[in-house]
């Protein structure tokens, strides 16, 4: 269990944000989308290092979190840092913490500014869920070795003989991945759990995700997602939104849809849940040092991060248990937070994130607090949309949720921002990030 | 070794402990192996040494890092005045070659980097090749190029080799091929990384394979009965490309392959007599006396230190999205600003179709396209080594986006226009420092063109038209310094050309009958075909702004077309229709007979234009001239470039054949005062 730590770590340097850019996320629509995971994370960073006064060898190192990198991207972090002309000298490396993926590295970025051991670090997450690899079946495997050890005619006809019809079965990589594989429930499943428990109704549910399009709109009107930058692929298009929006999203409209998961009495449906999308998100991060050396703008600050650990069949609830003791690390109260980026992966489990805050029997037993933590201001939240209307590349959305809950607090001129997330498996993360 | 020395200073040679000898070109004068007759007499000698010593086996490599050997020394032929004279050194050289192929033992060519022409030939009489499969290799036969064959047994040894249809693309093209390509096909052992070349020519002296040779259907190709009707198809092949009258040295090796391909040696006599007659023939004296242009034009983009690595471009359009696709693919770091997404989404799909088609490897594809940044809020301009502006030609337009740029610049960045109609001077007023301007003029399509003009206004700094000179050949591309002059040199001298093929259509000449006979005369495209291409918008635009400073008169013909909406390729009709791009060409009537003057009325128009921009100081001489019209219209090569031709054909037989034409059409046939002077 994270216990709330209270080592406040002075000795430690402070870690700068100076400037970061995304992808816009792309719907997947059933086969593989225009980007590769490479190509969605240089797309993305190619305009954000071009942008700055330093070269791009000047990088200590290069972190980027993805969850299932094509076959050719073994290593993702160091094939994008060499395609972006890093040059050999910048090492790169690459995390997996499942859907805080893109999170874990700027955490370990930010480790690594605060300790001294790197200063200018391009860190971030990136996703082609698109692309996820669809595999063959292990006895599949088996049946090719043997019919490449077969020489002669007659044995190559004999293990032809050996093949049956299941092997050809294709595993795909996606699903199994959306899968506990200890609890052997589907992610969908266990935001069905959450409903369950805390008494979310499919109405709540789909109203959440119609404000999620609504606020994602709103933003994409007034200018307010500055931080994506265009793709465009080889065959002239242009792709310069989140094309998973929808504009005419209502209740009636969501309400139309079946189940998902606990079919057919559930409530968890494609229209309240995240949409499978492609996507990256990278910023730049500085220790103070850098940011004299190189005269760079400062976006804000990483303050902290928490990671936390729970039952994986409430996997959903992970944000309320990592936040929690950030919270207190710092003496802070919701209503200290200006903006919150809770990632939406269900619109219910996020719904539930806000519940367990307000009641104090599950404050008590699971989150080791005296009493309720309190009410998180629904009007703070997911401001500019979240995983429901732009989707969940999932090794993306951590870093994209630290960016633009920053672009928030430039925004509205504010000061602190929590960006947080559940992650397959049963943990959460959480980052607290400030303005100054 | 005391031998080697007092007698060899471009080959030298070693023993090793397997008794394997291992002889080096190593040209003592330059950094690059040529295959002079000194060089070859050397080798003879060398020849002698190292069979005096009885070798287990010969091993030939280059000590040069740029490659192996890059073929015989061009300057050489320059000089020759008789087919004997000039036969006598082809037939020297063949003797060595012929000798090493008679060796009593192995003999391996180790080839890296470009074995071209003579070096190529020298390999294949080698037993054995072994090529590193870095891409730098290049293996070919380029004489062809030059108006010339090969002469060193290159005709005779290849076709056996690799089978007749793959030698004679070769040859008749004088495409080179890759390492890979090369052992796919047959033309090499070998193609291995380098770190394994020199174990891979020991292995192969010490267990000898079987010599290769071409197998199957490929050795039938060389047969009695099957090389009539293949060279039937080659000569057909070869017209579309390059007519006999004005190339004939592909047709010249299509014929004594046919007639001679059964009996090696009278084919290497043949090749010998062969080309004597073509190094003295017009062809290739002009094609040699342009590669030497061509280096003397590469010379003047010299710089030493100049290495740009970042280049902005402002403009997506055609030439401002070629540029940049072009200097991405060269291997700079460059950011593309425009206005529209859509414009760069168009130049992104572009660039992509030019590197697969290039560049092929897919990895190579990928670095390239990762190097072409869009940029739409130009924030590349800072960080660039070269600006390069290529906006719509508004000077208004090209006033503000200079009075943006010039602030964000670095100190040292060169600020380029490739605007091809305002003066520099007239766009230099926007600047604080209007000496920092320089014009980069790019001609389209970009890949395919190799001019740029250098242009220079009255206030441009001599060391920044140096350094734009040396950007140009820095990616490749020839620069020819040029004064800001209306039209600069080569628009200039294609407008008036242009504009007579368009009065020539008015009068009623069919389009297609004008443009096969600028086709006729060596130009690659027909004047009314390329005006098409261009659009006629533009042209119609620029041959504006030529007629206000230079006389003149637009036809309407063109005014007529532009105003209806009729532009040429790009809106499916100009003077032509266009189906999938290419033009219907209607067939004249029969009986139909063209004016007997059409040929001269085009080329004579152009020829008194680059007389007064000769006069005027447009370029600095008449080579450049030659070659700045050659490299940016295509000029017929073969001709040697405009004043050449000129003076080729006799200085007073054209005045008068120009004064005739004035006599018959008037005033815009009246001879430039520069004539006098020619």
């Amino acid at each position: 269990m994270a216990q709330a730590k209270k080592s406040k770590s002075n000795d430690m340097r402070a870690v700068y944000v100076v400037d970061g850019a995304r992808s816009p996320f792309l719907k997947a629509k059933g086969k593989p989308g225009p980007f590769s995971a490479a190509n969605l994370a240089v797309g993305a960073a190619r305009p954000l290092v071009a942008r700055q006064p330093f070269e791009p060898d000047a990088f200590d190192e290069v972190i980027l979190g993805c969850v299932m990198p094509g076959p050719d991207e073994a290593n993702i972090a160091r094939v994008v840092a060499l395609r972006l002309g890093c040059g050999k000298r910048v090492p790169a490396w690459t995390v997996q913490r499942n859907c805080a993926s893109g999170m874990q590295a700027l955490d370990n970025a930010m480790q690594n500014i605060a300790t001294g051991r790197s200063d200018l670090v391009l860190a971030g997450g990136v996703e082609s869920m698109s692309h996820a690899p669809v595999l063959l079946t292990l006895p599949m495997v088996g049946w090719l070795a043997d019919f490449n050890k077969a020489k002669s005619f007659g044995a190559k006809a004999g293990a032809v003989a050996k093949l049956k019809l299941s092997y050809l079965q294709p595993v795909i990589g996606l699903l199994r991945g959306l899968t506990d594989p200890v609890v052997g429930l589907s992610m969908g499943q266990t935001a069905e759990n959450l409903a369950y428990r805390f008494k979310i109704s499919r109405t709540q549910m789909d109203e959440f995700a119609v404000r999620s399009h609504h606020n994602l709109a709103n933003a994409l009107d007034n200018g307010w997602l500055s931080e994506i930058e265009a793709l465009y692929d080889t065959h002239g298009n242009v792709y310069a939104e989140d094309d998973g929006l929808r504009r005419d999203s209502s209740v009636e409209k969501l309400a139309k849809l079946a189940p998902v998961f606990d079919r057919p009495f559930g409530t968890v449906t494609a229209g309240n849940s995240a949409q499978v999308t492609d996507g990256a998100a990278m910023l730049i991060l500085a220790s103070e040092d850098a940011v004299k050396k190189h005269q760079l703008p400062v976006l804000g600050r990483l303050v902290d991060c928490q990671w936390a650990g729970l039952e994986p069949a409430q996997m959903g609830l992970g944000p309320a248990h990592a936040m929690a003791p950030l919270l207190q690390r710092h003496d802070l109260k919701p209503g200290n937070v200006d903006y919150w980026e809770i990632n939406e992966a269900f619109a219910v489990q996020v719904l539930a994130c806000v519940e367990a805050w307000k009641d104090a029997d599950y404050c008590k037993n699971e989150l080791d607090s005296p009493g309720a933590i309190g009410e998180i201001d629904m009007t703070r939240l997911n401001v500019d949309g979240g995983g429901v209307s732009l989707g969940h590349p999932v090794g993306a959305s951590g870093a994209r949720i630290v960016l633009h809950v920053l672009k928030t607090l430039e925004r509205t001129n504010t000061h602190r921002g929590m960006a947080s997330l559940c992650i397959g498996g049963g943990q959460g993360g959480a980052m607290l990030v400030a303005r100054d | 070794m005391d031998e080697q020395a007092k007698t060899m200073r471009h080959w030298r040679w070693e023993k090793d402990g397997d008794n394997i000898v291992w002889l080096y070109a190593d040209n003592g004068d330059a950094s690059t192996n040529v295959l002079s007759s000194v060089v070859l007499d050397e080798l003879n000698a060398a020849l002698d040494q190292i069979q005096g010593h009885s070798p287990r086996g010969l091993v030939i490599l280059s000590a040069k890092e740029n490659g192996f050997i890059a073929g015989a020394d061009v300057k050489e032929f320059v000089p020759l005045k008789d087919e004997h004279e000039a036969r006598g050194l082809i037939e020297r050289g063949q003797r060595v070659f012929d000798r090493i192929e008679a060796l009593p033992f192995p003999v391996v060519a180790a080839i890296h980097g470009f074995c071209l022409g003579g070096g190529m030939e020298l390999a294949l009489a080698c037993h054995y090749r072994i090529a590193d499969d870095d891409p730098s290799t290049k293996l070919g036969l380029p004489e062809v190029k030059l108006g010339l064959h090969p002469g060193f047994g290159g005709t005779v040894r290849l076709p056996p080799l690799i089978g007749a249809p793959a030698a004679m693309d070769m040859i008749l093209t004088g495409r080179s091929v890759s390492a890979r390509a090369a052992k796919k096909m047959g033309l090499v052992n070998y193609a291995v990384p380098s770190r394994q070349m020199t174990f891979a020519a020991r292995q192969t002296i010490l267990k000898p394979p079987p010599r290769a040779k071409a197998t199957g259907w490929k050795a039938w190709t060389n047969h009695g009965l099957v090389r009539p009707l293949l060279a039937a198809y080659l000569r057909r092949q070869t017209a579309q490309k390059a007519p006999q009258e004005h190339y004939p040295a592909p047709y010249a090796v299509i014929d004594m392959w046919d007639r001679y391909g059964g009996d090696p040696k009278a084919l290497l006599a043949e090749e010998a007599r062969s080309l004597a007659r073509m190094v003295l023939n017009d062809t290739a004296r002009n094609l040699i006396k342009l590669f030497f242009l061509q280096e003397r034009i590469k010379g003047l983009g010299r710089k030493k230190g100049y290495a740009p690595t970042r280049v902005h471009v402002v403009g997506a359009g055609v030439m401002g999205g070629d540029i940049a696709a072009w200097c991405a693919m060269q291997g700079l770091t460059v950011t593309l600003q425009d206005r529209r997404h859509e414009n760069i989404a168009k130049v992104i799909k572009r660039a992509a179709g030019l590197y697969h088609k290039i560049l092929k490897e897919p990895r190579a594809v990928t670095a390239a396209l990762d190097r072409l940044i869009p940029d739409i809020p130009g924030h590349g301009v800072g960080r660039a080594d070269v600006i390069i502006e290529a906006i719509f030609e508004d000077v208004e337009a090209k006033h503000k986006l200079f009075r943006e740029i010039e602030p964000k610049a670095k100190a040292d960045a060169l600020i380029a226009t490739n605007t091809s109609s305002i003066p520099l001077q007239v766009l230099g007023k926007a600047l604080k420092t209007p000496s920092r301007l320089v014009g980069l003029h790019f001609f389209n399509p970009v890949s395919k063109m190799q001019l740029v003009e250098i242009v220079s206004g009255p206030d441009t700094d001599a060391e920044v038209a140096q350094r734009a000179a040396a950007f140009a050949k820095h990616i490749s591309r020839l620069p020819v310094p040029v004064k800001s002059a209306p039209g600069f040199l080569v628009n200039r001298v294609l407008m008036p050309y242009l504009m007579e093929a368009v009065i020539l259509e008015t009068e009623g000449v069919p389009a297609s009958v004008i443009d096969d006979a600028a086709l006729k005369f060596g130009m690659p495209m027909g004047p009314i075909h390329l005006a098409d291409t261009v659009g006629l918008d533009i042209c119609k635009s620029v041959a504006d702004i030529l007629s206000k400073s230079l006389g003149g008169e637009v036809p309407k013909r063109l005014e007529q077309l532009v105003s209806t909406g009729n532009l040429g390729v790009k809106s499916g009709r100009g003077f032509y229709n266009y189906k999938d791009g290419k033009p219907e060409r209607s067939k004249p009537d029969a009986g139909y007979a063209p004016p007997a003057d059409l040929t001269d009325r085009l080329m004579f128009r152009m020829f008194n234009e680059c007389v007064a921009c000769l006069r005027e100081g447009i370029v600095e001489d008449a080579d450049l001239l030659d070659g700045g019209v050659i490299f940016g219209t295509g000029f017929a090569p073969f001709r040697g470039g405009p004043i050449n031709y000129i003076r080729a054909q006799g200085v007073a037989a054209m005045r008068s054949r120009l004064m005739q034409l004035e006599a018959r059409y008037g005033q815009r046939f009246r001879e430039d005062e520069g004539w006098a002077s020619l």
